[in-house]
């Protein structure tokens, strides 16, 4: 069948089986607008009120469910508002396929009315992008783009189509199944999809050696320790890891991004590692004499001091990312794969291990952090979740992000969305807006927010409103930009630089403008009140708690320090 | 990734990429934001017409070639990186030379031009114009005598590689 450019992308759309795509129209994408609205039955727009949100809705979407995301933007500017989302999915490997329209091929390089070289702009933060020439190539296009999104360590693709290429027509013909499936495929070592069958096999001949050679490593441990990453959400890979912890007598810890894998209540799980670790995480990583790393990139809020880190470990490191390897902690071994299927070949040739008084000590340094004051951040979260412990959780960035890392004890892999690498302000409503739009049963997500992040996005309360997305917006006031400020606090003097918030808005009256209830609250029993209800309902709400400037977020090692010096307890 | 001058070493990367448009971008892209330090880089189409060859010459230590490679494996558009063994590997580069020369010089030009086995491209009263190929010593030799006469202009391709014997580029992949 002969269609236009506009009407293969929204077929091939549906060929990939995608119900939800976030998005704002412009002049460069009004042919795909057009086909939207013929094709309104089988494909939901959510329109935002930016499009740096919904490319943060998309990323929300895909993180909660483990589907690829999908956003679309006009040329030019709506366009390059899309930068930030792109590079805060990149950072965190979110499968996600943005897709932008350009000016005619005619116009391009003439710096014609909104132009923008998107693709070039966004190499360095995309897996992969396109800028299509021709309508013929546009359906291989779309099809290849899904699969790098999603495949071997996901990641966003751009889809740049000029205005002349969605309006020409060619033959398209639907395929589903294995036709979906690109010819690139096997070619890229770093593409490759969960091996099976035959593919399989020939992974396991080859990665016999190495699997031999970590199952001695975990012989002869005395103090083996796991520190689970995103990887292993992503691959699927939370049992097996906790099979192994448990074959292999091991405490967990966990990357910001790694957290629900293990569940917080696990007798393991030691908590999250880092600059914001806790005291049991790093200093395990410190005495453990062996480091089973599964699906982590050693990011430098993780490991302090380099130079200093884990330093009487010998390093087994899982990763399906070869290019992680050694690059920023050289590995005794490492296991290039995905991580699922590592563990799975790698528990059939792990023994039963005893590490009692390791497992012992590892636990006797786990600390509770609840401090005297009525109404403080760790108690709202401890309330939160002893409301609602399998709730997804989305935050910003900031004070408020780590205090939930810390305490908000998740439970389930793809609980928490929040922006790790990139540590976008900013990131949280359109993502939370994304987790919940991808939720069959509608229920609601909470937004832990900061007055500082907030001011950055509540441009979406008019989408949360108008759509009836379940998000609770739960801010976290303290007037100020308040990990800014405990920096400046603890490393400038005091000098409390441009971090006052001193300004409002009032986020009652404005949840009020946009038609939403606004309870503002400052003792715990009030609290508990409002998310009570709120949660009960089901409606978008905000529930703005009222802090103390100062609170800080502890324990805290400074920058560069090795992971077991504190500077702040 | 820094590394102390004193640790650097010269390798010689061959890459096959597609051929299509923006590859070069990707690939000197990636150099640039990584921190590899790129000495020449040469780029042209192969008997493949779907193929084109990168050779970069790059400074760096060990680790982090290791991670040249993975990192250039993660472009879609790049189909096989190999680190040529500098011993295994003939390596060549050519150089197009302006000098100064009027009839004073012309004489002793023509002499480097034998023992150097250069070709004169282009005389006139005044300069002359020489090409020359090499690997990067010989270049650099030829240089530093031509100093004497004035360079007006040069230019250079930047190094391309192959491998000595049979064998056709095979894929680095680090296991």
């Amino acid at each position: 069948m002969k269609l236009n450019g506009a009407a293969i992308l929204i077929e091939c759309l549906i060929e990939q089986g995608v119900g939800t795509v976030f998005g704002f129209p412009g002049g460069a994408v009004l042919p795909i607008y057009d086909e939207l609205y013929k094709r309104q039955d089988r494909i939901n727009h959510v329109l935002t009120a930016h499009e740096q949100h919904a490319g943060h809705a998309a990323d929300g979407y895909a993180r909660a469910s483990g589907k690829t995301g999908v956003c679309i933007a006009t040329s030019g500017p709506g366009a390059t508002n899309l930068v930030t989302p792109i590079a805060t999915a990149y950072m965190d490997s979110t499968p996600v396929v943005f897709i932008t329209g350009n000016v005619p091929q005619s116009l391009m390089g003439t710096d014609s009315f909104q132009e923008a070289d998107i693709s070039g702009m966004t190499m360095p933060v995309t897996k992969h992008n396109y800028l299509v020439t021709s309508v013929e190539k546009l359906a291989q296009i779309i099809r290849e783009a899904f699969y790098i999104a999603s495949n071997g360590r996901p990641g966003p693709v751009l889809i740049d189509i000029p205005k002349d290429v969605q309006i020409a027509e060619t033959e398209y013909e639907p395929v589903s199944g294995e036709a979906l499936i690109p010819r690139l495929s096997m070619k890229h070592p770093t593409a490759q999809l969960r091996p099976e069958g035959e593919a399989l096999e020939r992974y396991k001949t080859k990665a016999e050696p190495r699997l031999e050679q970590a199952a001695q490593l975990i012989a002869e441990a005395h103090r083996p320790l796991i520190y689970c990453g995103g990887g292993v959400t992503l691959s699927g890979a939370q049992s097996e890891l906790i099979a192994l912890a448990e074959r292999a007598d091991a405490p967990v810890v966990s990357s910001l991004m790694g957290l629900g894998a293990v569940p917080a209540t696990n007798d393991r799980m030691l908590g999250m590692l880092g600059m914001h670790g806790t005291h049991a995480a790093n200093i395990a990583m410190q005495r453990c004499d062996l480091l089973i790393a599964v699906g982590v990139r050693f990011s430098d809020r993780a490991l302090g001091n380099a130079a200093a880190f884990a330093p009487n470990a010998k390093v087994l490191h899982i990763d399906i990312d070869r290019a992680e390897i050694n690059k920023n902690v050289s590995t005794t071994l490492h296991i290039t794969g995905d991580a699922r299927v590592v563990l799975e070949l790698l528990l059939a040739r792990v023994s039963q291990k005893h590490h009692g008084q390791w497992m012992q000590q590892a636990r006797s340094m786990m600390e509770d952090y609840l401090s005297d004051e009525l109404f403080e951040p760790r108690k709202i979260l401890r309330a939160m979740a002893s409301l609602a412990p399998q709730m997804t959780v989305a935050t910003d960035v900031g004070q408020h992000q780590m205090w939930t890392a810390q305490h908000f004890p998740f439970l389930l892999p793809r609980q928490l969305i929040t922006s790790g690498g990139l540590g976008t302000m900013g990131f949280g409503l359109g993502a939370a807006m994304g987790a919940a739009a991808s939720d069959p049963q509608g229920r609601p997500v909470a937004l832990i927010t900061g007055d500082g992040s907030f001011r950055m996005n509540l441009t979406e309360l008019s989408t949360i409103a108008y759509y009836n997305i379940p998000v609770i917006v739960v801010i976290f006031n303290n007037g100020t930009l308040g990990m800014v400020r405990q920096w400046q606090t603890l490393f400038f003097g005091h000098r409390y630089s441009q971090t006052t918030l001193d300004r409002g808005p009032d986020f009652v009256k404005l949840a009020e403008a946009y038609g939403l209830s606004g309870t503002r609250v400052n003792t715990m029993e009030a609290f508990t009140q409002a998310f009570g209800k709120a949660y009960a309902e089901g409606r978008p709400c905000i529930i703005e708690c009222m802090l103390d400037i100062d609170e800080m977020v502890a324990p805290m090692v400074a920058p560069g320090s090795p992971i077991d010096s504190f500077c702040l307890n | 990734m820094y590394i102390h001058p004193d640790n650097l070493q010269r390798y010689t990367v061959g890459v096959l990429v597609d051929n299509e448009p923006g590859v070069l971008s990707r690939v000197s892209g990636l150099f640039s934001r990584r921190g590899f330090n790129i000495e020449s880089l040469a780029v042209g189409p192969t008997q493949d017409r779907e193929v084109s060859r990168i050779t970069i010459v790059v400074l760096g230590d060990d680790a982090h070639i290791e991670q040249l490679v993975q990192q250039l494996y993660k472009l879609i558009c790049v189909q096989k990186v190999q680190v040529m063994q500098q011993r295994n590997a003939v390596e060549r580069q050519l150089l197009l030379v302006k000098v100064k020369a009027g009839i004073a010089e012309r004489e002793g030009l023509m002499r480097l031009v034998d023992i150097f086995k250069a070709k004169v491209l282009d005389v006139t009263k005044s300069s002359m114009v020489l090409q020359i190929t090499g690997d990067n010593d010989k270049i650099a030799a030829l240089m530093k005598l031509l100093e004497d006469y004035g360079i007006l202009e040069l230019v250079r391709t930047g190094v391309v590689a192959l491998e000595r014997g049979e064998n056709v580029m095979s894929s680095d992949i680090f296991d």
